[in-house]
């Protein structure tokens, strides 16, 4: 299996370099997307992520498809967490493994763009006396 | 005609999933529902943007639906 895919609800980010090491990989790349105290001067208190689990399951294979298609990797990682998380968790894991790093490296950077673009997980962000949903409005 | 809202679009109709008759008239295209959920909540008309999934993909204006397809709202995604 080339390429993990995974919506769950506590993200594991002890667990990414097994899976992506690989024989023949040279390099490994791994972003991993955590919850900031701050956006905009306000303190965040909670980040809370709710999602079209099966779709974004689709969607997140499209994307690893994409990058298998179009780099030469071992592996991939696609894993996004739901429910609500507080400052510093991991919420977000990509990653990559190749045969030398130019690949992984753009690789990964394409997986985070593409999916803040097209995956269909939504994040609410909880402030002291309000909530807002990210990006809902211009 | 059963519709799945997510985010904000849940905030805005008040559920995740509606049984709506839109009055009898039933939309038959992806543009039509945008239009007939704008009429029926306007505050769709304030989003960044509004997107249609039939049978969980991302559908233009033109896909005609179906009765039995699955059709969820997607407000503007922000994963990651």
């Amino acid at each position: 299996m080339n390429k993990i895919i995974e919506i769950v609800k506590e993200l594991d980010t002890n667990t990414v370099y097994q899976e992506l090491s690989h024989p023949q990989s040279g390099g490994i790349c791994v972003f991993v997307g955590s919850v900031r105290e701050i956006t905009n001067n306000e303190q965040v208190m909670a980040l809370e992520f709710e999602t079209y689990e099966s779709m974004a399951l689709k969607e997140m294979h499209k994307l690893a498809d994409v990058a298998l298609e179009k780099w030469n990797l071992n592996k991939v990682v696609i894993k996004h967490a739901v429910g609500k998380k507080d400052v510093q968790d991991p919420v977000v894991i990509v990653g990559a493994s190749s045969a030398h790093r130019t690949a992984c490296f753009e690789a990964c950077r394409f997986l985070i763009d593409t999916l803040k673009e097209t995956v269909p997980i939504w994040k609410k962000e909880m402030f002291k006396n309000k909530s807002v949903w990210v990006s809902a409005h211009p | 005609m059963d519709l799945l809202f997510f985010g904000i679009a849940k905030d805005i109709v008040g559920a995740s999933q509606i049984k709506m008759d839109f009055g009898g008239k039933l939309p038959k295209s992806v543009s039509d529902l945008k239009s007939a959920l704008k009429d029926k909540y306007p505050e769709f008309s304030k989003l960044s943007s509004l997107a249609v999934a039939v049978n969980s993909e991302y559908a233009d204006d033109n896909v005609q639906l179906q009765s039995n397809d699955e059709v969820a709202i997607i407000p503007p995604v922000s994963g990651g």
